[in-house]
């Protein structure tokens, strides 16, 4: 099991500014380990809930970075609020976490 | 907006159901075929990204010069009334479409991201609109092996 995702979700006014680490590899299949190429290992698609609700979604490729950082912004969200965030890999692995919003200073 | 909001109800247990699905989206499954194109042309049009416009409301925020390929963290926000979607394409890499943050609900038009470019390179961004797509791009410099700074 992949290790869980940081999420912070912080309200502004109506808007929740929300940032997730995740752990992940994100191997591109183009490095090489003792002359072998090491198997392409990327998270595919990456969505969002707020309350139960989809706000966000992805799909990505290869091409984003190790423990990939995403950050994004919702309108309407109250301290108290719950975020969900999902992400699955290309090799079907799945991990999902949550989150309650903070009221920011 | 406010009008998806009403009408795109979940109970809770269709909610888990919906984390893997992708509302209002043309993007049903992940898109194999545009992940694997070669150019950043043939990515779009695997998307079906027709026509899209140059644009000024589209705010990419990166480094002039990335002294670390691996990470290259950017901002991107759309202007523009009704976006639904962003995609980014990192031109020069070698499978240049790197994704599509998709919209709904109240979600802002806002992503930050940290990709990996392998060489100087435009960032092209492509923001579907009420239909329509609308462009821009920014300039990345790498600097590889460099000393930073």
């Amino acid at each position: 099991m992949a290790d869980p995702m940081k999420i912070r979700a912080t309200v502004q006014g109506d808007v929740a500014d929300v940032r997730v680490l995740m752990a992940h590899p994100m191997e591109t299949g183009q490095r090489k380990q003792a002359g072998k190429a090491v198997p392409l290992h990327f998270i595919q698609s990456i969505t969002a809930q707020l309350n139960g609700k989809t706000v966000f979604s992805a799909d990505i490729s290869q091409a984003i970075s190790r423990n990939p950082v995403f950050a994004f912004k919702v309108k309407g969200a109250k301290a108290g609020d719950k975020i969900t965030v999902t992400w699955k890999d290309n090799k079907g692995e799945t991990r999902t976490d949550e989150t309650t919003v903070r009221a920011g200073s | 907006m406010l009008q998806t909001r009403r009408t795109v109800t979940f109970g809770l247990a269709a909610a888990l159901g919906a984390a893997l699905l992708k509302p209002l989206s043309a993007l049903a499954a992940w898109n194999q075929g545009a992940f694997q194109a070669k150019s950043a042309l043939d990515g779009m049009k695997a998307l079906g990204i027709t026509n899209p416009q140059d644009s000024g409301d589209i705010v990419i925020r990166a480094p002039d010069i990335a002294e670390n390929g691996a990470v290259v963290p950017m901002d991107i926000t759309s202007n523009i009334p009704g976006t639904t979607s962003i995609s980014v394409f990192i031109e020069k890499n070698p499978f240049p479409y790197t994704g599509t943050f998709e919209f709904a609900a109240g979600a802002v038009p806002f992503v930050h991201l940290r990709a990996k470019i392998g060489e100087s390179t435009p960032v092209r961004v492509v923001v579907a609109a009420g239909g329509k797509f609308y462009t821009a791009a920014k300039e990345v410099k790498v600097t590889i092996g460099g000393c930073g700074g």
